[in-house]
């Protein structure tokens, strides 16, 4: 049986969220004034030996992001809280378990690129985490530990599409949330045009104990080249629904057996799709995988935010995969043509398999269009929306067969 | 009720507020009204139709009228495999409406929703944003009941 280990969520349930009494007591904001003694460069360096990699997704060095930000007047720090891959919970865990961290996460990296104001972007989903978040910033503000560094949320509007950091920037400073074309990136050029760094809560709430313990204590846990944990959030036809942190070697069986209890009602499982609902299926065979962001790549499966849902034996994959369709169609921004017409036209596809009225053909015609957005789709959204259909076509695809016409 | 005039042009020196002028009209609403999409844009100093464009862009911020209490019932995979869709079927017919519509009476809308973040127990609805979790057919007059 694997053990949790926990970094992100240490505090969770140990202290009161409420009280940033409580977090000063349990060690809580003396990375930030160590941190405040170091110069820039040095703390950006340990950051980035740390090998910190981005865990909304991405897997970007966070020191490196950081190292991008020219010397400027004005800079941003943004944390994107829009958490809106199906099956995530972990940001809102965090920040309702111990919503310091993530300030004091914030306030290390405004040291690093000198910056004097941060936005928190708020899923509109959880009005209930801004309010609990401007109690915390209220009572960071009257204890002065932030400093001149002032953190303000801001709350989206349900719009997946704005976990996308430049959707995100546009959607902050009151636009469509549609992403930019990149370059440049926000770290030269994103919250009005100033260089901002925008971070995943998790990446944010790791940096306490980065600078506490230093780089190399962080650098040798769990796999080398995504060292760390990740808070992962079980769904689906698992025993225990929960977040847990892990060390990033945990295999994906670990995760499911040990952590998870195994399957439901005492049935079998049929696939695991990690990441989000963008994330690939994992069929049976590839279960001893470790869950870091490579290992992960590696199978053509992603990390990603860390969800893990899990579907027993009964579970009908193209039924499930229709519905994803439906919400890559839904939400597709609309800004570029081949995700707006792909998204909409894998739906139909998707839907008409589902239904038995498909034949061979579309399988192949909608293989050719998954190659197309994969590479020609402006941002993440439309490259990775194809994901769930290739992946379930490479592991189940006898379950699409079983659906065409004779 | 406030003046929606009052409550845009409480917003009008934050940069990028209009976002927070629409959900601030939603809480007192439940959408945004004739008239405060144009207001918008004369505070915020853009066209109508970009106004306009925000407006509609966001699945959380409405432009016709709404019920007083918003039932959103997420049907993203994880609710989808926990039998979303007859919860659904259970609130369209205790309410007599469709999603999409408001009873006549002006007290409910049912929407779709996409991941609520909630996952930990499905299927979930929210109203008017609270989390209702675990949700299955039978418990659907009860959680009505709350609303009234």
């Amino acid at each position: 049986m694997g053990k949790e280990m926990r970094i992100v969520l240490r505090n969770a349930d140990k202290i009161d969220p409420n009280s940033i009494d409580d977090y000063i007591k349990a060690g809580g904001y003396r990375a930030l004034e160590k941190a405040r003694g170091m110069e820039r460069k040095a703390l950006i360096e340990e950051v980035k030996k740390a090998n910190l990699r981005g865990r909304g997704g991405a897997g970007f060095n966070a020191g490196m992001k950081w190292s991008f930000v020219p010397p400027a007047e004005v800079t941003y720090v943004v944390c994107n809280l829009d958490e809106g891959e199906p099956g995530t919970y972990k940001d809102r865990t965090i920040v309702q378990k111990d919503p310091h961290t993530l300030l004091e996460g914030m306030a290390i990296c405004a040291h690093a690129i000198n910056s004097k104001k941060g936005f928190i972007y708020c899923r509109g989903e959880y009005p209930y985490v801004v309010e609990h978040l401007n109690r915390a910033i209220d009572q960071a503000r009257k204890k002065g530990v932030l400093g001149d560094f002032d953190i303000e949320v801001r709350m989206g509007g349900g719009a997946y599409v704005c976990g996308e950091e430049t959707a995100l920037i546009e959607s902050i400073e009151g636009h469509r949330g549609e992403p930019r074309f990149k370059p440049p990136f926000p770290g030269v050029a994103g919250l009005w045009n100033r260089p901002t760094v925008v971070n995943n809560v998790e990446t944010f709430a790791n940096l306490p104990e980065i600078i506490n313990r230093g780089y190399e204590w962080f650098a040798s846990i769990g796999a080398p080249s995504y060292p760390g944990t990740k808070v992962l959030t079980l769904s689906g036809d698992v025993v225990n629904r929960v977040a847990i942190e892990v060390p990033t070697n945990t295999t994906i069986r670990e995760v499911i057996y040990d952590f998870g209890g195994g399957i439901r009602d005492g049935k079998k499982f049929k696939a695991v799709q990690i990441g989000g609902t963008s994330g690939g299926f994992i069929p049976e065979s590839l279960l001893d995988t470790p869950i870091d962001f490579d290992s992960m790549r590696d199978i053509g499966a992603t990390l990603g935010t860390g969800a893990v849902f899990v579907m027993d034996e009964t579970r009908d994959i193209v039924d499930i995969v229709t519905r994803i369709a439906k919400f890559f169609e839904h939400e597709s921004c609309g800004k570029c043509n081949p995700c707006r017409e792909g998204t909409f036209r894998n739906f139909k596809i998707m839907t008409k398999i589902n239904r038995g009225m498909a034949a061979a053909q579309d399988i192949e015609n909608m293989t050719l269009l998954c190659k197309v957005m994969q590479k020609a789709c402006l941002c993440g959204l439309g490259q990775a929306a194809p994901g769930p259909i290739v992946t379930t076509l490479q592991h189940f695809r006898h379950e699409y067969e079983r659906k065409l016409l004779a | 009720m406030a003046n929606f005039r009052d409550i845009i042009g409480a917003f009008k020196d934050k940069p990028g507020g209009i976002i927070e002028a629409y959900h601030a009209l939603q809480k007192e609403y439940n959408y945004i009204p004739k008239g405060a999409v144009a207001e918008a844009a004369r505070v915020f100093g853009i066209s109508e139709a970009q106004a306009y464009g925000v407006a509609t862009f966001y699945s959380y911020l409405a432009t016709e009228p709404r019920g007083k209490y918003i039932i959103r019932i997420c049907e993203s995979a994880p609710c989808h495999i926990a039998g979303a869709d007859q919860v659904i079927k259970a609130f369209e017919r205790h309410l007599g409406i469709k999603i999409g519509e408001t009873t006549p009476d002006g007290k409910f809308t049912l929407e779709f929703a996409e991941c609520v973040g909630q996952c930990q127990e499905t299927p979930v609805v929210t109203i008017n944003s609270v989390p209702y979790v675990g949700i299955t057919p039978e418990d659907v007059p009860a959680v009505l009941d709350k609303c009234r």
